[in-house]
């Protein structure tokens, strides 16, 4: 394609400055500045923090792409007010500009350069999102995930309704709790579902988010390598009450998680007698008897129900 | 294909006399927008009662006892959007000359153009024939879309004043947030090729007509109606589920979601129509001389989007018509728990609606690349490297549509493969880029209105781009999805890019399509306040996003409510820049009515070649292309065609044609 355009039009004139030139003068510090900026300034800081690996790893996938863009928008950017100041039209001036059709060398070139950045973001995309270190970055991977991190994870159901979330720890007796609460240090597995509609499970601090559908098991792995309160939204409109969707976790010493999933166990354990058998999905049709069952058994919330009725309070 | 030399008449005034248009009828007894209405009530209430009666709600027993379960008024709703657009069409006398083939009698449309047909306003507001009247009637028809639906986003964000619920109800917010984002997707798919596509394509090529008149006034009489069916979901209680209506919310609902599957589906019956047309009418219309290479950017832009409609649509159409079928006769495609798979849906509709994201930016580059080589006094940089561009683009987004389904748990070992499709895709769009700059490389560059908005185009549409790219990216993506990052990606490039280049066409063309200048004075006042306040409005809501809030929600954090409440005062004043695009709108075309110059920016475009606005046929004769439509500065370049070739030369081409076809 490049090679047909003609070569004849000469994009640098005899006379004149040179423009060129003078654009990679102007844009050369602006982008080093840029950078350096990003990297070492703004880069430590950027969303979404470092509180778990997925989390980590998203951080640095921002950061290296905003040191990729932020060198070409400013080119074009720079180009751009160039041209809007320098190659204006005067009063009075009315020749047209000189015919250049095109200039072979600066095609190949640019489709060159934007070639190569591309397909490194690829690849380095790619790598980040299979490395153990990073297991998927947070991202939902299905029922069968592929990239999975060393070491047995502690398993954690998010069983998402009209609209909140539930969480099941099979690995402790399997009780049902509407707190979040995780270990530091150790990996995670998430396996999110739903009981009715599409929801989203977001732990924005830990980087995670993993579409919760009816029947379907979602995993999602991190590792949370700080202690600290991690807000969990609803990112998938779920209907009315979507915006109401919300809650918050806690990650805590490993030791203070086991003490608190003992206490929960056994706290709970006249409940989870009457839920169905840990499965990867939840079966909806099950939880009018739940319901019925604690209310038989006089557990349950406030108004009878464990599965409370798809009406939230006025928040 | 042979050169049509006669121009289509329009067609005559309905009804069953084939010389109607010799002796018209009064005005109220011809087909034209009040005898649609009355056949779109008559069909509603036809529809209604015939759904009624089915589902036994009329006192007798169903007929069809399954239908009955889906327990609420579906059946009558569906059935009466269905006939009231049947109504609407027959009273708009869509289908007269069909019926009259149909019973052997000849149609209206060759006994010749009637008078009442060339002129007056009247025609507007009728199933017209002519390129031009539909045109204008699209142009109008997107204006009062855009502003409804820029009026819901207002709403939304006076809503969002505080992080906690304060001005609607949870239901009154979904339903506002649904109108905004489904009126605005699907309408806006045409703002662009509605309204200069059908206008000017024909004009650009060097063609009296479009190739298929009917199909093109079909294809936009059925956008009124899917923008009253749409509105009148309102009325039934809304919809939940935003512009996407992911199953199985989307079956769950009440029966507002019915307006919204008829009226997308019915628009995008409405996109394949334009896009068919705009197909065939380039392929088949243009000029002796008006080679591939010489088609104007703009052209290019329109056959790639009209693919993209043509071939993505259908997909839109098939899943809409699913999700009716789950919600009113009870099949299950979209139900998990009889079999069906939600994941159908997404991938049913993202399949449309990645292509439908380049149905909205493709005609903004096709635009832009026609503004500034006329505002530059330059030829277009790397006319080659455009067209790739935009074929590209078109390809390409075909294969990326799972990139909205990164974290759905679909595919899991198919993201990097749509990760790097995804990020591909910045390569073709980066030539446009390419194509801008070089084309302001030692320009003259003037400041007229158009080539502000132009301008303001590459600059929005850089950070849309950019962001874009971020998204693309399956580890940033985790964070981004869902949040206001993507709602701000997105807007960048549609408003910032699509509503900005259709600013910078309407102000480029008005002079021609209707022989009026907009106030120019005016114009600059609207491009400043709205590029200021759109990119106010805008960026902080990257920030919005990366920290945390999901879209759609009528509750955030507390911490964020300063970068709201800048957000949502910066959108009244974005509301109010439109505002003065209406009252330049209404006060240059109906009030002051300054006449245009014939050819304002000097353009060597076709289009401009003849008088403003055009006559009936467009050409006198059919012209003779020249040269190509860029060669600014080339000294003693040919004119851009021969507008009265010698008596022959189309003679001889269509012969020299159709032997060197023989021979093959």
């Amino acid at each position: 394609m490049a090679a047909s355009v003609a070569e004849d039009a000469p994009v640098q004139g005899a006379a004149g400055p040179n423009h060129g030139l003078r654009i990679f003068i102007i844009w050369l510090p602006l982008a080093v500045a840029a950078d350096i900026v990003l990297y070492f300034v703004y880069g430590p800081h950027m969303p979404p923090g470092r509180m778990s690996t997925s989390a980590a790893s998203q951080q640095f996938d921002i950061k290296v792409m905003s040191v990729l863009a932020a060198p070409v928008m400013i080119f074009v950017l720079v180009f751009m007010a160039y041209s809007v100041i320098v190659w204006r039209h005067r009063e009075g001036d009315d020749e047209d500009g000189p015919p250049i059709y095109g200039h072979a060398r600066i095609q190949a070139t640019w489709i060159t350069v934007t070639a190569v950045i591309v397909l490194f973001l690829a690849g380095f995309g790619t790598y980040e999102l299979a490395w153990p270190g990073f297991a998927g970055a947070g991202a939902g991977q299905g029922p069968s995930p592929i990239w999975k991190p060393n070491g047995t994870p502690l398993q954690v159901q998010v069983i998402a309704q009209q609209w909140r979330f539930t969480y099941r720890y099979p690995q402790f007796g399997g009780f049902e709790t509407t707190q979040l609460m995780l270990p530091v240090n150790e990996p995670i597995q998430f396996n999110v579902t739903s009981l009715d509609v599409i929801h989203s499970f977001w732990a924005y601090q830990l980087g995670v988010k993993a579409d919760a559908n009816p029947g379907v098991n979602n995993v999602a792995y991190t590792t949370a390598i700080q202690t600290g309160n991690v807000t969990v939204r609803c990112a998938e409109l779920c209907g009315l009450w979507h915006g109401a969707m919300f809650d918050y976790g806690r990650v805590v010493s490993v030791a203070a998680f086991k003490a608190w999933a003992a206490r929960t166990e056994v706290k709970l354990a006249a409940v989870t007698r009457i839920l169905p058998p840990y499965a990867s999905t939840y079966d909806p049709t099950v939880v009018p008897q739940i319901n019925k069952a604690m209310a038989k058994a006089g557990i349950g919330g406030a108004n009878g129900y464990y599965y409370p009725p798809n009406d939230p309070v006025q928040p | 294909m042979a050169i049509e030399t006669q121009p289509e008449r329009a067609q005559g005034a309905g009804g069953g006399d084939p010389l109607a248009g010799h002796n018209p009828r009064p005005w109220w007894r011809r087909p034209a927008i009040h005898t649609a209405i009355v056949g779109a009530i008559i069909g509603y209430v036809l529809g209604h009662l015939l759904g009624d009666y089915l589902t036994g709600a009329t006192g007798s027993a169903s007929l069809y006892p399954n239908v009955v379960l889906s327990d609420s008024e579906d059946w009558p709703i569906v059935l009466g959007y269905v006939l009231a657009i049947v109504g609407w069409l027959a009273g708009l006398g869509v289908f007269n000359d069909i019926l009259r083939q149909v019973v052997g009698r000849p149609t209206a449309s060759g006994s010749g153009l009637p008078e009442h047909e060339t002129s007056g306003l009247a025609r507007y507001f009728r199933y017209s024939l002519d390129h031009k009247v539909v045109g204008i009637q699209y142009l109008v028809g997107m204006i009062i879309y855009f502003c409804t639906a820029g009026l819901f986003a207002m709403a939304i964000r006076t809503e969002l004043l505080s992080p906690t619920q304060h001005v609607f109800t949870s239901q009154v917010y979904v339903e506002i947030v649904g109108e905004h984002g489904t009126m605005m997707m699907m309408l806006m798919s045409s703002v662009i090729l509605g309204p200069f596509g059908n206008y000017l394509v024909p004009l650009m090529i060097g063609a009296k007509r479009v190739a298929f008149p009917r199909v093109e006034a079909l294809s936009f009489w059925l956008t009124p109606m899917a923008f009253v069916i749409l509105l009148s979901g309102l009325l039934l209680g809304g919809f939940p589920f935003g512009w996407t209506g992911y199953a199985p919310l989307s079956i769950q609902s009440t029966v507002g979601a019915d307006s919204y599957a008829v009226a997308f589906g019915l628009m995008g019956i409405s996109m394949i129509l334009a896009g068919f047309n705009i197909i065939v009418t380039v392929i088949c219309y243009r000029a002796p001389g008006m080679r591939w290479s010489r088609l104007p950017m703009f052209i290019w832009s329109m056959v790639s989007t009209s693919f993209l409609m043509v071939l993505a649509a259908p997909v839109l159409v098939g899943g809409m018509y699913m999700l009716v079928m789950d919600r009113t006769a009870q099949t299950a495609f979209f139900e998990d728990s009889l079999g069906g798979s939600s994941y159908l849906y997404q991938n049913l509709f993202w399949f449309f609606g990645h292509p439908e994201v380049y149905i909205l930016a493709l005609p903004g580059f096709g635009i832009v690349s026609e503004i500034i080589p006329v505002m530059c006094r330059k030829p277009l940089f790397a006319y080659k490297v455009a067209a790739a561009g935009m074929i590209g683009v078109s390809l390409l987004s075909f294969f990326v549509w799972q990139h909205h389904l990164f974290d759905s748990g679909i595919n899991p070992d198919m993201r990097p493969l749509f990760m790097l499709t995804t990020e591909l895709i910045s390569i073709p769009t980066g030539f446009i880029y390419l194509v801008a700059l070089g084309t302001f490389w030692k320009a003259k560059i003037r400041f007229t209105v158009p080539m502000l908005f132009a301008l303001a185009f590459y600059f929005n549409f850089l950070i849309g781009g950019v962001s874009g790219v971020f998204l693309s990216d399956v580890p940033a993506d985790t964070t981004e999805h869902g949040s206001f990052f993507v709602m701000a990606h997105f807007h960048y490039t549609i408003m910032g890019g699509l509503i900005f280049a259709f600013m910078g066409g309407l102000y480029f063309w008005l002079p021609k399509m209707m022989g009026i200048t907009l106030n120019q004075k005016l114009g600059k006042w609207q491009f400043w306040t709205m590029f200021i306040s759109f990119n106010s409005t805008f960026l902080p809501l990257f920030a919005v996003g990366m920290a945390g809030q999901p879209r759609r929600v009528f509750e955030y954090a507390r911490n964020l409510q300063t970068l709201n409440d800048w957000v949502s005062i910066s959108s009244f004043f974005l509301g109010g820049s439109i505002l003065l695009f209406v009252i330049n709108f209404v006060w240059s075309t109906v009030i002051a009515r300054e006449p245009g110059v014939a050819n304002p920016w000097q353009s060597r475009g076709l289009e401009w070649q003849v008088s403003s606005p055009p006559p009936a046929g467009n050409f006198e004769k059919i012209p003779v292309v020249l040269s190509g439509p860029y060669d600014y500065g080339v000294k003693d370049a040919q004119p851009v065609a021969d507008l009265n070739p010698p008596p022959g030369v189309l003679t001889a081409a269509i012969s020299q044609a159709a032997s060197v076809r023989a021979e093959a």
